[in-house]
């Protein structure tokens, strides 16, 4: 019987056995420690591992992700949880300016090899302070990591390479993927001990031949569902591509796909103008131009703020319904 | 007069005519040997400078130049007290304590050339000095934004069990970002051995201290009550006085780990930077000539070493020739370096890329064409 545990408990034993490998991970953050995680994602790893490596931040959080960023120059390697990824904007100078451009403007002699996660969606109903999926906006920076899992296996190994990296990795999780259960297996069951999952490496999540639903974050697990409906009442076979990490960026995996049904979708829960899906679209008019027979599709999350009102913000969000509907008009 | 100026200041003080906290135990154990070498670094950061300004001004140099002079015992006095496992990170304003912690004029005034011998390969310029060799972590460009690194310094030789400490200078336009206010209170919170230094010259930019600080007559650094941290405020003409006062500061870093914040009260001669063509409206040329003359930390370290007589007139002038030498020399070196090749733009941006590790490797990194 296969081993499944929910995406929160699968990037806590991520966490866990980082914490193990490494004396110098410490997980900083609002509510990690005594509070056992806003989320729950840090839940008993106070009680394991103690004050030293698990520490409870103030409401503070350009201090104490800067604060990160300096130790992590001599040789700690931070886990800093944002509650919200939201909250990134408040530490914005150190996030942008002093984690992603100290190695270059010292000629290289300085690394920062810090982890920021925490969750970066909407879909909450928590308004648009608290909706924000800064993605786009991080991988836009040179010096910069991004990655963004869609399930609890991904989100184990990746948290791992994650924490294991030697420079800035920023982690994008949700907040509505938490509670998701997934096969993950343990250690054990693993050739190697332990699951790493390399940054960079997009994954297949479903073979098709007739059209790719490309996606990052929750967006697959939407596209899974398109791709269910084209099968079962149009008889299309959708082949969904997650990208898992988005800077470092697997374009190969994206060029296979375009190659192998020349047909493109992109699908993610950021905003349309200079999203991921902007950059990816391009990507694959200027290196499969002569391989597609449609033009590339973008489906994101609606052009405007994130509205409180349940069943309207539902509605900016895209469904599985409209990505079938939009898969088919280029089919 | 300014042969005077150290009887002055010992009358003022009521004291026998010795300078100022010449008797502290810091100060009264340093060797002649010592005290000349704190001399020799205020007048290279001076002729440094001087020198790079000249190169500025024939358009050898882009960008920003932020000088320091007239501020140069601040660096040299606290970071002469620094021990192996004692850490440095400054502000923008960097060239005084670089040279300070050993760095090269060469590396140094290569870095202003934009070349590619400089210290950061011409990548980072003026603003942006670093040696994590010699324990300096830069060189910040955002006023404030460097103060949560220098608490995060601080954390990291805590978690490692080190018995060191980090100064943090800053200026006191800093002391009203945010970011400075979230240190202050994580390195109190925390026990943090760090050491905020607001080199305090009287101006953010153009804007003076009474238009944009809201403080008590104590001082600046009166904030840190606020924070129950520890402070001070001392003047900063005299090496002796700031090494009194770092010390302290210093050593209850080391034994307690606390931190402190300390204001040192001082004076740019030059603008905000070169580019500040204002450097004589917001204050007047009085008062600028005033510092000059009677405040210069230069001539009062020069005075109390000849009135001691561990130096001559003649010992001074042949420092101040070797230093004027030195940063010709450096001026030569940067003139003859190559620039760097278009070839670098792409390294020092991923620590496994440059490493050709399997993580940087995999997957496409860069964007462009």
């Amino acid at each position: 019987m296969p081993r499944e545990i929910t995406y929160r408990e699968a990037l806590r034993e991520g966490l866990d056995e980082e914490l193990a490998f490494d004396d110098n991970v410490v997980i900083i953050g609002e509510e990690v420690a005594e509070y056992n995680g806003a989320y729950k994602v840090t839940e008993g790893l106070w009680k394991k591992w103690g004050d030293k490596r698990i520490i409870d931040a103030p409401i503070s959080e350009a201090g104490f992700i800067g604060m990160g960023i300096g130790a992590s120059m001599l040789g700690i390697r931070p886990v800093m949880e944002l509650m919200f990824f939201s909250f990134a904007y408040v530490a914005f100078d150190q996030m942008m300016n002093n984690a992603a451009t100290c190695r270059y403007m010292s000629g290289g002699l300085i690394h920062v090899p810090i982890v920021v996660r925490g969750p970066a969606n909407g879909g909450t109903n928590v308004g648009a302070t608290h909706s924000h999926t800064p993605e786009n906006i991080f991988a836009n920076m040179p010096g910069l990591k991004v990655v963004s899992p869609s399930d609890g296996y991904d989100a184990k190994g990746l948290i791992k390479s994650a924490i294991r990296d030697n420079d800035p990795v920023y982690f994008m999780e949700s907040t509505v993927l938490y509670g998701e259960k997934c096969e993950v297996p343990s250690n054990d069951e693993l050739e190697d001990g332990e699951l790493v999952i390399p940054l960079g490496k997009a994954k297949v999540k479903r073979e098709g031949a007739d059209i790719s639903l490309i996606a990052h974050g929750r967006a697959v697990v939407t596209s899974l569902e398109a791709a269910q409906i084209l099968e079962e009442k149009h008889s299309i076979h959708a082949e969904v591509l997650d990208l898992r990490s988005i800077r470092p960026l697997d374009e190969q995996a994206i060029l296979d796909t375009v190659r192998k049904t020349h047909r493109a979708v992109y699908i993610e829960e950021n905003k349309p103008f200079c999203g991921v899906g902007a950059q990816i679209s391009s990507m694959i008019m200027e290196q499969a131009f002569d391989d597609l027979d449609a033009p590339v599709l973008r489906i994101t999350s609606a052009d405007a703020p994130a509205f409180y009102s349940p069943p309207i913000e539902e509605l900016q969000l895209p469904t599985a319904e409209e990505i079938a509907e939009r898969a088919l008009s280029i089919c | 007069m300014r042969g005077n100026f150290l009887k002055e200041m010992a009358e003022k003080k009521k004291s026998k005519p010795t300078a100022p906290y010449a008797d502290d135990p810091i100060n009264a154990n340093l060797t002649d040997e010592e005290k000349i070498d704190m001399l020799r670094t205020l007048v290279r950061i001076r002729r440094f400078e001087q020198t790079s300004l000249k190169h500025y001004h024939s358009g050898s140099i882009g960008g920003f130049l932020h000088l320091y002079i007239g501020q140069e015992s601040v660096a040299v006095g606290s970071i002469s007290l620094l021990g192996d496992d004692d850490h440095v990170i400054t502000a923008y304003r960097d060239h005084g304590h670089a040279l300070s912690v050993g760095m090269g004029m060469d590396e140094c005034m290569a870095e202003l050339f934009g070349k590619k011998t400089g210290c950061s390969k011409g990548k980072g310029g003026s603003m942006h000095y670093f040696a994590p060799d010699k324990n300096y972590w830069g060189g910040h460009g955002i006023v404030g934004g460097q103060t949560p690194l220098g608490a995060g310094l601080a954390f990291a030789l805590k978690y490692q069990g080190k018995k060191g400490c980090c100064l943090c200078y800053l200026g006191d336009g800093a002391i009203n970002q945010g970011a400075f206010h979230e240190a202050l209170n994580l390195a109190a919170l925390w026990d943090l051995p760090v050491i905020f230094i607001i080199e305090n010259n009287g101006y953010s930019m153009g804007t003076s201290q009474a238009r944009s600080s809201a403080f008590p007559e104590e001082g600046l650094a009166a904030r840190a009550k606020g924070y129950n941290m520890d402070w001070d405020v001392m003047e900063g003409v005299s090496l002796y006085e700031i090494r009194a006062g770092v010390q302290k500061a210093i050593t209850r870093a080391h034994e307690e780990s606390r931190p402190t914040l300390l204001e040192i009260k001082t004076y740019r001669h030059k603008g905000h930077s070169v580019a500040d063509a204002n450097a004589e409206k917001y204050r007047t040329k009085e008062e600028i000539q005033k510092y000059i003359q009677e405040h210069d930390p230069i001539d009062f370290w020069k005075h109390t070493l000849i009135e001691e007589g561990v130096i001559t007139e003649d010992d001074y002038k042949a420092i101040n020739k070797e230093a004027g030498d030195e940063a010709n020399a450096a001026a030569d070196f940067a003139i003859k370096s190559p620039f760097p090749d278009e070839s670098e733009i792409f390294d020092d941006i991923y620590w496994e890329v440059d490493n050709n590790t399997a993580a940087g490797r995999t997957g496409r990194h860069f964007f462009h064409k």
